[in-house]
């Protein structure tokens, strides 16, 4: 495979031609968040609705590339129905994926069977321009998630 | 359209720029992204060599040979980028820059502060790149004048319906030359017969369009212009600011600091003669000395042989983009070849530009994805991005068809 056929994977393009979770949430419950990339003119908002600590619902609205859409989409998949405590450990070792934390002393091994579908996303990091793409919807749902816990 | 032929310009010139030599590029390189930045020939390379092997010392300090030989250097590149767009007095009406937007914010700030009122108006256009915008927003929050905007056309073009009621109540009018999105040409002469009518200043950005056509600003009737040096073979770094020398001596000083000044007291400064008094510390010498080569180049070439190159390539490239994509790909801009420069702008169908970049870099096709710092245009078109193809001297058609062999791999890829 070569890096291209790796970062445009078939679930990669299926998510971005059939996104899932488009649309918009309304409510006391729900919590939007927009977030945009100043480089390339991506947007996405992001609805989550929170009932006691569980993340019940997500919406995306916005524009964008392949991997910036798509990620979006198997976020909402993803995190739907866990914890905020799970989804936050969710978006740290998504990004560790896709290597933007920085990793102290040995990289901890990832094992990328526990990501599912959303593991398709690893072939981004030979592209490091694009990684700005793939974590746009992960910032705005963690600010999404942080509005709901301030009140 | 009549198939148009390319001229043989690109082949001959090609070997005078390193970058297309380089080892690196031993794998295919169509660079098709010149209105981001240009390459620079070999000759301006040795120039910059040479002035820091050879002549280098600061400008206008001190008294020894070597630094009267760095102040030569340096005001020789000032007259001569004075006479390369028909400045009246090349000597005092160039002042240089960091680049085209320094010299924007410099007008904003040095100009448009002594002009404006808080009741004032000014003229900008839909199509302005954010340097053309952004230093006006600054100003009016420091003020609070109004803003208004001429639209653009489905063909990208000015619409001039309300031209003189707009005018009437502007002090200044701002418009780009050239749209980097777009490719739009824009009527600039008769746009400045129309302000000074109606007596507004006329402040254009020429980044785009001096690199590419004969500019001589008395037959552009501008009162102020932008232009930067590395959209035009010269070393990045480098603008300036040409304004008719009435309007300098009007203007404010916009950055303090040495060299600015004729006198500075514990209470307050007398600043220097033009164009000194805009040119605040230690200036970008050896870039003005590239700089100063990079207009030797084009002058040899010809500005006319590098307009109808610019033409000729531009308008193989749309009948080729249409004749193998057809309803696949939307070119934005000017149908009408006369009134474009080598910008072209597109949208392939259900790919989005940054995903066409990608792909097309895989062949070795660089072109440029996202706004191009052209929001509110790219709000006007309805889209988020696009991806950009822009042509130069040392394009030729085989760039244009790398182009659209990778584009149609893009649309096979996003729709398998």
């Amino acid at each position: 495979m070569n890096d291209l056929d790796d970062l445009y994977r078939e679930i990669i393009l299926d998510h971005y031609k059939n996104p899932r979770n488009q649309g918009i949430l309304e409510g006391p419950a729900v919590h939007a968040e927009e977030g945009f990339n100043p480089l390339c003119g991506d947007e996405v908002k992001i609805y989550v609705k929170i009932e006691g600590d569980i993340v019940t619902d997500i919406k995306i609205t916005g524009q964008g590339c392949s991997i910036s859409r798509s990620s979006a989409s198997l976020m909402s998949q993803a995190i739907k129905g866990c914890s905020i405590e799970e989804v936050k450990a969710l978006v740290s070792r998504f990004k560790r994926m896709i290597a933007v934390e920085e990793v102290q002393g040995e990289p901890e091994p990832v094992d990328l069977r526990e990501f599912g579908e959303l593991a398709a996303l690893q072939g981004v990091v030979k592209f490091p321009v694009r990684i700005k793409c793939a974590t746009l919807p992960w910032n705005t749902l963690m600010l999404a998630l942080d509005g709901a816990q301030a009140g | 359209m009549a198939s148009v032929e390319v001229t043989n310009l690109a082949n001959e010139l090609r070997k005078d720029f390193p970058i297309f030599a380089d080892i690196r590029n031993s794998r295919p390189f169509y660079y098709l992204d010149s209105a981001a930045s240009s390459q620079r020939p070999m000759s301006v390379l040795d120039t910059m060599d040479r002035y820091y092997r050879h002549s280098h010392a600061n400008v206008h300090r001190g008294v020894y040979g070597l630094a009267e030989e760095a102040t030569g250097i340096y005001e020789a590149a000032r007259r001569h980028l004075g006479r390369f767009i028909g400045a009246r007095d090349p000597a005092h009406e160039i002042v240089f820059t960091k680049n085209a937007t320094e010299a924007l914010n410099l007008v904003a700030q040095g100009l448009g502060r002594v002009l404006l009122k808080p009741e004032s108006h000014i003229l900008l256009t839909e199509m302005e790149h954010h340097a053309n915008l952004v230093p006006w927003m600054i100003l009016q929050e420091q003020i609070g004048f109004s803003i208004d905007y001429l639209p653009f056309d489905a063909e990208g073009l000015l619409v001039l319906e309300n031209l003189d009621a707009l005018l009437e109540r502007a002090d200044i009018l701002g418009v780009t030359l050239m749209s980097n999105v777009l490719g739009t040409l824009n009527p600039v002469s008769m746009l400045s017969r129309k302000a000074h009518e109606h007596g507004a200043l006329v402040v254009a950005d020429g980044a785009q369009f001096v690199p590419h056509f004969q500019t001589d600003v008395d037959q552009l009737g501008v009162d102020c212009l932008a232009i930067t040096g590395h959209k035009m073979l010269a070393p990045t770094g480098i603008g300036a600011l040409w304004a008719r020398s009435e309007i300098l001596e009007a203007m404010q000083p916009f950055l303090g600091g040495g060299e600015m000044i004729s006198d500075v007291r514990l209470d307050g400064f007398t600043p220097n003669e033009i164009p000194h008094k805009f040119e605040a510390g230690t200036p970008p010498i050896a870039e003005a000395a590239g700089w100063d080569a990079a207009l030797d180049y084009l002058e040899t070439v010809g500005m006319e042989a590098i307009s109808n190159h610019d033409r000729a390539l531009t308008s193989y490239a749309i009948s080729q983009l249409q004749d193998r994509l057809d309803e696949r790909i939307k070119i934005f801009g000017p149908s009408d070849i006369t009134k474009r420069g080598g910008v072209l702008s597109f949208e392939l169908a259900d790919v989005h530009p940054h995903d066409v970049a990608q792909v097309l870099d895989q062949h070795g096709v660089c072109v440029r994805a996202g706004h191009h710092c052209a929001k509110p245009l790219m709000r006007e078109l309805g889209v988020g991005a696009t991806a950009r193809a822009s042509f130069y001297l040392y394009n030729d058609e085989a760039d244009v068809d790398a182009l659209v062999e990778a584009l149609l791999d893009a649309y096979r890829m996003f729709h398998s």
